[in-house]
C-alpha cells in the first residue's frame, strides 16, 4: 500500500514536469494555434544550458534555471522573429514542417556542440534526499517539482484569464485584424507571447532534467508526449493541459509499474481513444 | 448547376486526364535507370517504393487536404503483415502485397470514421497517436515482429513462378516498378474520378461540398482507406525486396520523411510524391555516407528553406522551367 502510494506520488510528480514544459505549448500551440514542434527543442536549450552552467560553470542551481529561461526565451524570440512569425497564417502542416526542420537542426547542433552522451546536473543539497511526513518517505525533489508546478499554473491561468496581456492574446488570436485595429501591435504581442512560451520550456527542461534525462534526441522524444498532453487536454485550456498532465503522468507510471512490458502502450492507447471521443480535448472549446 | 458549367467541368475532367510530359518522363526515367545504374538498384527499387508511399500520402493530403502525421502506421503494418505471411510459410509475393494492403486498409477504414470527423489540428494529433500506438506495440511483441531487430527470415517464392529475387536486386527492381506503375494507373484513375474530384471540391471549400448534396464524411472515409491500403502495399513491397523489416518502418521519423518527399516533390500532383523520393533518398544516400549527424542537420535547413520558398516543389519548378521553354518555341 505504501509502495503504492509512492508509486503514485512519481506519477504526479512525472505529470507535474509534464506541465511544466507542455505549459508554454499550451501558450503558443493551444492559445495562439502555432503548431509549434520546435517546442521540446526549447526545453532542451534550457536544459543544456543548466547542465552546463552547473556543472562546467559552478553557477548555483536556481541561478542556472533563470538563466535556462532566459536563454530559452531568447532563442524563442529569434525564432520567432526570423522564422515563426511569416507563417502564423498559414496552415498547420507548413508549421509543422518548418518547426520540424528547426527541431533537427537543434538536434544536429547539440550533438555537434555537446556530443551524444547523457547530460546529468547537480540538484542542492536541500532538494537531495527524501522528506518523512508520517510513514510515508517523499522525495524531496519530486515535492519541489510539484510545488513549481503549481505555482506555474496558478500565475498563468492568472496571466491569461485576469490580465490585460492575457485579454490582448486572447483577442489578438480571436480577430486579429479587430485587434490591430485597436490600436494593440499585435506583432510584439505575438512575440512577447511565444518569448513567454519559450522561456517556461526552457524552465521546464532545466528543471525536469533529473527526471527525464537529456541527451540531443530529447526534443523528439518528449515532443510527441507534449503534444499529446496539450491536445488531449483541449487546445487553449490551460486547466486541460493541467488535467491531461496529470493523467498521463499518473497513468504512464503506474502503468509502467503494474505492466512493465507493455510501456507506453498504455498512454498512447489511452491518448488515442480520448481524442477519438473527444476530438476537441477534455476541457477544449470546439474549433 | 446550369449545363454550361457542367460541360466546363466535365472538359477539365478531361483535360486533366491528359498525361504530362513529366509524368511520362519520370517513369520512362525509372526504367532507364535499371540499364544506367545497374549497381545501384536496390537504390533505385527503395526510390520507387519511397515515392508510392508519398504517392499515397499525396492522395490524402494533396487532393483531400487531409493531413496525417502518422502515415508510417500503415507503410509499417503492410510491411509487417506481408513479412509475417512470408516467415510464417507463404512467400508468393503477389497475395502478399495484397495481404499488406488489406492489413492497412482495414486499420485505415477502422479509423476513417474519427479522421473524418476532425479537422485541422486534431487530424494530426489522432494520426500521430496512431502511429506511435503501432510502433509502440512492435516493438513490445518481439516474439511476433523481432522488436528491435526486426522481422527476419523472409523467405520470397519466384516471382508469378518464374522470376527468382536474385542477389543484384533485378527481379525486385521490375516487380517494385510494376506494382508502383499499375498503383499510380488506379489512382490517376481515382483522382480524375467524381469521387476524387468531391475530394478536390472539399480540399478548396469544405463548407461548401455538403450544400451540393455531397457527404464530406464518406469521401474522406473513402479517401483515407484508399490511401492506407497504398501506403500498405508500399511497405509490403520493401519487406519482400529488402527481406527484413524493421521497426524503423512505424517510426515517427519515416512519417515525416514522407511528408518531406512530397513537399519537395510537389503536393497535388501524384508524380511529385515520385520525383520528390527520388531526391529525397538519392540525397540521404549521399549525405548520410558523410556524417549521419550533419546529414540532419542539412535536412532540418532544407525544410525550412522549403517551406519558406518553395510552393510547388520540384514538379512547380520544372514546369515553369518547361513552360519558359514552351514559349520561347523551338528554334528554326
Amino acid at each position: 500500500m505504501l509502495g503504492f502510494v509512492n508509486i503514485l506520488l512519481g506519477g504526479i510528480a512525472y505529470g507535474f514536469v509534464l506541465f511544466l514544459m507542455a505549459g508554454g505549448l499550451s501558450i503558443t500551440l493551444g492559445l495562439m494555434g502555432f503548431a509549434n514542434m520546435a517546442h521540446a527543442a526549447l526545453a532542451m536549450v534550457g536544459g543544456y544550458t543548466a547542465a552546463l552552467l552547473i556543472g562546467k560553470a559552478g553557477w548555483p542551481f536556481f541561478a542556472a534555471v533563470v538563466m535556462a529561461g532566459l536563454t530559452a526565451a531568447a532563442t524563442g524570440a529569434i525564432l520567432e522573429r526570423l522564422l515563426f512569425r511569416r507563417l502564423y497564417q498559414a496552415s498547420e502542416l507548413e508549421q509543422v514542417l518548418l518547426t520540424i526542420g528547426v527541431v533537427y537542426v537543434a538536434i544536429a547542433a547539440a550533438t555537434y556542440l555537446a556530443g551524444p552522451e547523457q547530460m546529468a546536473i547537480g540538484v542542492p543539497a536541500w532538494l537531495d534526499g527524501n522528506l518523512s511526513l508520517g510513514p510515508v518517505d517523499l522525495n524531496r525533489y519530486r515535492l519541489f517539482l510539484i510545488v513549481s508546478g503549481l505555482v506555474l499554473l496558478l500565475s498563468l491561468v492568472r496571466l491569461i484569464e485576469h490580465t490585460t496581456f492575457g485579454a490582448k492574446i486572447r483577442a489578438a488570436v480571436f480577430n486579429r485584424r479587430m485587434t490591430a485595429s485597436c490600436g494593440i501591435d499585435v506583432d510584439k504581442l505575438y512575440a512577447l507571447a511565444f518569448a513567454l512560451g519559450s522561456a517556461l520550456a526552457g524552465i521546464g527542461g532545466a528543471l525536469s532534467v533529473n527526471l527525464l534525462g537529456l541527451d540531443p534526441n530529447f526534443p523528439i522524444k518528449f515532443l510527441t508526449e507534449l503534444l499529446i498532453v496539450v491536445s488531449v487536454g483541449g487546445l487553449g485550456s490551460l486547466r486541460g493541459t493541467f488535467l491531461a498532465a496529470m493523467l498521463f503522468g499518473v497513468i504512464d507510471v503506474v502503468g509502467k509499474y503494474l505492466l512493465p512490458e507493455i510501456g507506453a502502450f498504455i498512454i498512447y492507447a489511452t491518448a488515442l481513444a480520448l481524442l477519438t471521443m473527444r476530438p476537441q480535448g477534455l476541457v477544449g472549446r470546439p474549433r | 448547376m446550369s449545363d454550361i458549367t457542367l460541360d466546363l467541368a466535365r472538359m477539365m475532367v478531361v483535360r486533366r486526364a491528359r498525361w504530362t510530359p513529366l509524368e511520362i518522363a519520370f517513369w520512362l526515367a525509372a526504367a532507364a535507370g535499371y540499364f544506367l545504374f545497374p549497381a545501384k538498384l536496390v537504390l533505385l527499387t527503395q526510390m520507387l517504393i519511397g515515392g508510392l508511399f508519398a504517392m499515397s500520402l499525396d492522395l490524402l493530403l494533396g487532393y483531400g487536404g487531409i493531413p496525417s502525421f502518422g502515415h508510417a502506421a500503415f507503410f509499417g503494418l503492410g510491411a509487417y503483415a506481408a513479412g509475417l505471411l512470408a516467415v510464417h510459410g507463404w512467400g508468393e509475393p503477389l497475395s502478399g502485397v495484397l495481404f499488406g494492403g488489406l492489413a492497412a486498409g482495414g486499420l485505415g477504414l477502422a479509423f476513417s470514421s474519427v479522421i473524418a470527423k476532425v479537422r485541422g489540428a486534431a487530424v494530426l494529433m489522432v494520426t500521430l497517436c496512431i502511429g506511435l500506438l503501432l510502433f509502440e506495440a512492435a516493438s513490445r511483441m518481439p516474439w511476433l515482429t523481432g522488436g528491435d531487430t526486426g522481422l527476419q527470415g523472409i523467405d520470397m517464392w519466384p516471382l508469378l513462378g518464374q522470376f527468382e529475387f536474385d542477389l543484384y536486386g533485378r527481379t525486385a527492381f521490375w516487380y517494385a516498378y510494376v506494382v508502383a506503375f499499375l498503383l499510380y494507373l488506379a489512382s490517376r484513375r481515382y483522382i480524375h474520378s467524381p469521387e476524387g474530384l468531391a475530394l478536390k471540391g472539399m480540399r478548396e471549400n469544405h463548407d461548401r461540398i455538403p450544400m451540393l448534396g455531397v457527404s464530406t464524411a464518406r469521401r474522406k472515409m473513402i479517401a483515407f482507406t484508399i490511401s492506407a491500403t497504398i501506403a500498405g502495399m508500399a511497405g509490403a513491397l520493401l519487406a519482400q525486396t529488402t527481406q527484413i523489416v524493421a521497426l524503423e518502418t512505424l517510426s515517427f521519423e519515416r512519417s515525416v520523411a514522407a511528408l518531406i518527399m512530397l513537399i519537395v516533390g510537389g503536393i497535388g500532383t501524384l508524380i511529385g510524391g515520385f520525383i520528390g523520393a527520388a531526391a529525397f533518398i538519392w540525397a540521404r544516400d549521399v549525405l548520410s555516407a558523410l556524417n549521419p549527424v550533419y546529414w540532419m542537420f542539412w535536412l532540418g535547413l532544407i525544410l525550412i528553406a522549403l517551406v519558406l520558398t518553395a510552393r510547388g516543389g520540384l514538379v512547380g519548378a520544372l514546369a515553369v522551367v518547361a513552360d519558359h521553354l514552351a514559349r520561347r518555341g523551338p528554334p528554326r
